[in-house]
């Protein structure tokens, strides 16, 4: 009944409005039958909420869906999976405690007499899992298996469905790497009985390792179609940043005279290690200088940042603070070490929500403001008001709760419980994510001043702008490595793309982008 | 330590104005202004009421003795309690270590130990049980209602197993001395209840210790990122429970003369979380209200026996206990 050679999947001029912020605008997204679609985007590219259109989580605003030769508008994902389309979530949504065959059947059990037949539901779910080449054990429960062999149950309960197209969100994210070869073997096992797959995924490597085709988004559009084998690793990542016009930008390179060079690092890391997150970081930071940490979403950024701060442990390399070989074990001792860390996710790592501004600015200080035990309240006051004026923070009184403030004003906050306690390395996570355009200025500013005066700041972000407009030098990381490093005119839009895309900092072709990065 | 050095920074000061947050209209601060002081109506509503409708309501003997006396005991616990919520934890454990507690001091006490020995003997052994249940949660990760099931269980066994099981009677005029005497008129058991209000309140208003509670229970995460150190803060939270716990359990033995290790302190870990909660303190912890607590104990008091006085039975007393702790719970809902 449907047109074989139509795509199977095709949604068309798709708008998606939340609060009035669009997050999905004229997008659309056509997949063929039989074929590995990649999908790719950064964060708030609005890939998720393609998704969540598609698979009946949201309604879209306006715009048309065709699957399998139909309109449709899924009501929900339950309607979307009776229709052959099934979605493998990042986290894997399984029921730890149940058997395989019971996840496999989750709410389609085979029945017999109203009773639930296991022998037949153990049977079928063993036949589907072989048809995966993946011989276990279906009767043992689902947290006795690795997250790889938990995505295969994922995907058995798809093809249990008769799924005519699967949508993995980032299934490889926590895999270990011969099961993220295992997983490939499977997708390329579908393709072959003919059906689709949209893969989601950060990692270049594999999506091209996969893939045949590739929408790219951002900013809620789709901006690229092509098949995989026509976009170089450098066009992708440009098309996913959206920097085709390079924009000029002031330089303020600060070591024409070198005199950061001879400065002794404040932290040096070599050769750090954890688990398939860090594989050989190596960076060192001097007083005065900014130093930016690139690369794509999970090349390790943010733990190579926890790494230094002590917030995660790892496994193998060395962390050295003026000259001191130390194992900082947990955050305390690095605050004690006078490192700072404003982490990424200001809600979840950052704030005390219900605790006032006070008490959240002076919450790393406290042990330095005690006096028998007791807060020196005085203290915490004129320093409380001290920053409040130096930064600008707008609040009712150092007695409101943070959690009643703006985000920008929440972060100028975070700022400067770091900021007080006179710290020589501050670490900042995407510091101006999710702010005003105002507060961003402010803080940019701000960071720029504190390096001008001797603090050292590492300085994470995936806007290009950001790391090219404040970093004396930059470290960009792929797959867990420190593979270039950039210093002073050498960071440019196309040397740091190159450097994230390929791990190189020279273009492919040739071109003097910059000098071939060192890995430290 | 000085912050100075980050003197100079200077980005531009902005006009200093508050963010205006006037999300939510009247209805919300109704219920704001219920949570924090509807335990505080209640009681003063209940106390006005019976005032006019009970005889001898208004008579040093009816409030002193029977009303605050039997309230200071849940006050002084529920005080341990709703330290251990403010760390978004919770203490089952208290009425086991009341019992326990008790059997070590009534033991020593009739083994001819001074009395004082007695009292200190039996607040460590609390102390340890507050350690144990500390270290189940801060260092294992055990979650706190299960951490501190294991001694509401186990510790009634150890309580038995000091004596046998056996009753014991005791009257020993300086051991008792803490659930007999009146000093100046007021019943000890309320002195020590206040005392300990006080101190506590202090403590959580004016220390580090007080302040890292509030932000380990309002942000663990964030509050470990921030170089507090979350782990010996909620130890030191359950010890302080069980000390507290184990002081009442003193204060029971004391005033009845006897240890009796199957009833010391039964049921006392419910009546505490229910002050707590009445009194407006979210369990999902990052709040400590001791007065709250305290009101909140004399407040669950004072209507059962109210009820009681006006010839309603237990059984339909409790019933209504259960509709205030609704009516609480209901209007913490709305702090989202």
């Amino acid at each position: 009944m449907a047109d074989q050679s139509a795509p199977l999947l095709s949604m068309q001029g798709i708008n998606k409005q939340f609060l009035g912020v669009p997050a999905l605008r004229q997008a659309h997204f056509e997949v063929t039958r039989g074929e590995v679609h990649a999908l790719i985007g950064q964060n708030g590219a609005g890939k998720s909420t393609l998704i969540k259109v598609l698979t009946g989580v949201y309604a879209k605003d306006s715009g048309r869906i065709e699957f399998d030769g139909r309109e449709v508008a899924f009501p929900s994902p339950h309607a979307a999976q009776l229709a052959g389309l099934s979605t493998i979530y990042q986290e894997v949504n399984l029921v730890p405690f149940r058997s395989m065959a019971e996840n496999v059947f989750l709410n389609r059990e085979p029945k017999r007499f109203g009773f639930i037949d296991w022998g037949r539901m153990n049977r079928e779910a063993a036949a589907i899992l072989q048809r995966l080449d993946i011989d276990v054990d279906v009767t043992r429960p689902m947290y006795d298996y690795s997250i790889a062999t938990q995505q295969m149950t994922a995907l058995a309960r798809a093809l249990s469905t008769e799924a005519k197209l699967v949508i993995m969100d980032e299934p490889t994210s926590a895999l270990a790497e011969q099961e993220v070869q295992t997983l490939f073997r499977v997708i390329r096992q579908l393709k072959s009985e003919g059906i689709s797959v949209v893969f989601v995924s950060h990692r270049l490597d594999e999506l091209y390792a996969v893939s045949d085709r590739v929408t790219v988004m951002r900013d809620g559009r789709t901006v690229e179609e092509c098949p995989m084998s026509e976009i170089s690793r450098f066009e992708l990542v440009s098309r996913m940043l959206g920097r085709e016009l390079a924009a000029e930008l002031s330089h303020r390179r600060g070591d024409e005279d070198g005199a950061l060079a001879d400065r002794q690092p404040v932290l040096e890391a070599v050769d750090l290690h954890r688990g398939r997150a860090l594989d050989g970081v190596s960076l060192s930071i001097r007083p005065g200088e900014i130093v930016g940490l690139a690369g794509l979403l999970g090349s390790g950024r943010s733990e190579t940042a926890r790494a230094i701060f002590g917030a995660d442990p790892h496994d193998s390399g060395t962390i050295t603070v003026e000259g001191t070989p130390l194992h900082l074990k947990s955050p305390r001792d690095a605050v004690e070490h006078k490192i700072g860390f404003a982490s990424e996710d200001r809600k979840t790592d950052g704030i005390i929500p219900q605790l006032s501004v006070r008490e959240n600015l002076t919450l790393a200080l406290l042990p330095h403001l005690r006096r028998h035990g007791i807060v020196d309240r005085k203290r915490q006051a004129e320093i409380v008001d001290r920053f409040i004026k130096a930064i600008g923070i707008k609040c009712s009184s150092p007695d409101q709760p943070i959690r009643e403030l703006s985000g920008g004003n929440q972060q100028k906050v975070i700022l400067a419980r770091w900021l007080c306690i006179n710290p020589k390395l501050l670490i900042l996570d995407e510091p101006t994510r999710g702010i005003d355009v105002g507060a961003k200025r402010d803080i940019q500013v701000l960071v720029r001043q504190l390096a001008d005066e001797g603090l050292a700041v590492l300085l994470i972000s995936s806007e290009l702008e950001e790391i090219i407009a404040d970093a004396n030098r930059v470290v960009t990381l792929r797959d867990g490595r420190s593979v270039a490093e950039l210093t002073g005119d050498q960071i440019t839009e196309d040397a740091l793309m190159h450097a994230m895309a390929t791990g190189s900092a020279a273009d492919d072709a040739g071109t003097d982008a910059g000098s071939p990065g060192s890995t430290a | 330590m000085t912050p100075e050095a980050v003197g100079p920074l200077v980005a531009e000061p902005a006009t200093g104005t508050a963010t205006p947050v006037p999300r939510g209209a009247r209805r919300v601060q109704w219920t704001v202004w219920a949570q924090r002081y509807g335990a505080l109506a209640t009681l003063v509503v209940l106390f006005v009421y019976n005032a006019i409708a009970t005889p001898f309501f208004l008579t040093p003997q009816s409030l002193l003795f029977v009303l605050l006396r039997q309230a200071a005991p849940i006050a002084i616990v529920a005080v341990g309690m709703a330290i251990v919520i403010g760390t978004a934890g919770i203490d089952l454990s208290v009425g086991s270590v009341m019992a326990i507690a008790g059997q070590v001091g009534a033991t020593l006490v009739l083994h001819d130990q001074p009395f004082l020995l007695a009292i200190v003997a039996a607040l460590l052994v609390s102390a340890v049980c507050g350690l144990f249940n500390g270290t189940l949660v801060a260092r294992f990760g055990v979650q706190p209602i299960i951490a501190t099931l294991i001694l509401f269980i186990a510790g009634r066994g150890i309580a038995q197993l000091i004596t046998g099981g056996k009753l014991q009677t005791l009257a020993d005029p300086d051991f008792q001395w803490i659930g007999l005497a009146r000093p100046f008129g007021v019943p000890a058991q309320v002195i020590v209840a206040v005392v300990v209000a006080v101190v506590a309140w202090l403590i959580m208003r004016f220390t580090v210790f007080g302040r890292y509670v509030l932000a380990v229970g309002g942000n663990e995460t964030a509050s470990r990122l921030a170089g507090v150190p979350a782990a010996r803060v909620k130890l030191l939270a359950y010890v302080t429970s069980g000390v507290l716990a184990g002081l009442v359990g003193l204060i029971a033995v004391s005033a009845n003369s006897a240890s009796d290790a199957n009833n010391v302190g039964v049921g006392m870990e419910l009546d505490a979380i229910a002050a707590v909660a009445v009194a407006g303190t979210p369990l999902t912890g990052g709040k400590v209200t001791v007065w709250g607590a305290v009101v909140g104990a004399v407040m669950l008091k004072l209507l059962q026996n109210t009820l009681i006085a006006h010839g309603i039975t237990k059984e339909v007393a409790q019933m209504v206990e259960g509709a205030v702790i609704i009516a609480a719970l209901w209007l913490q809902r709305h702090e989202a």
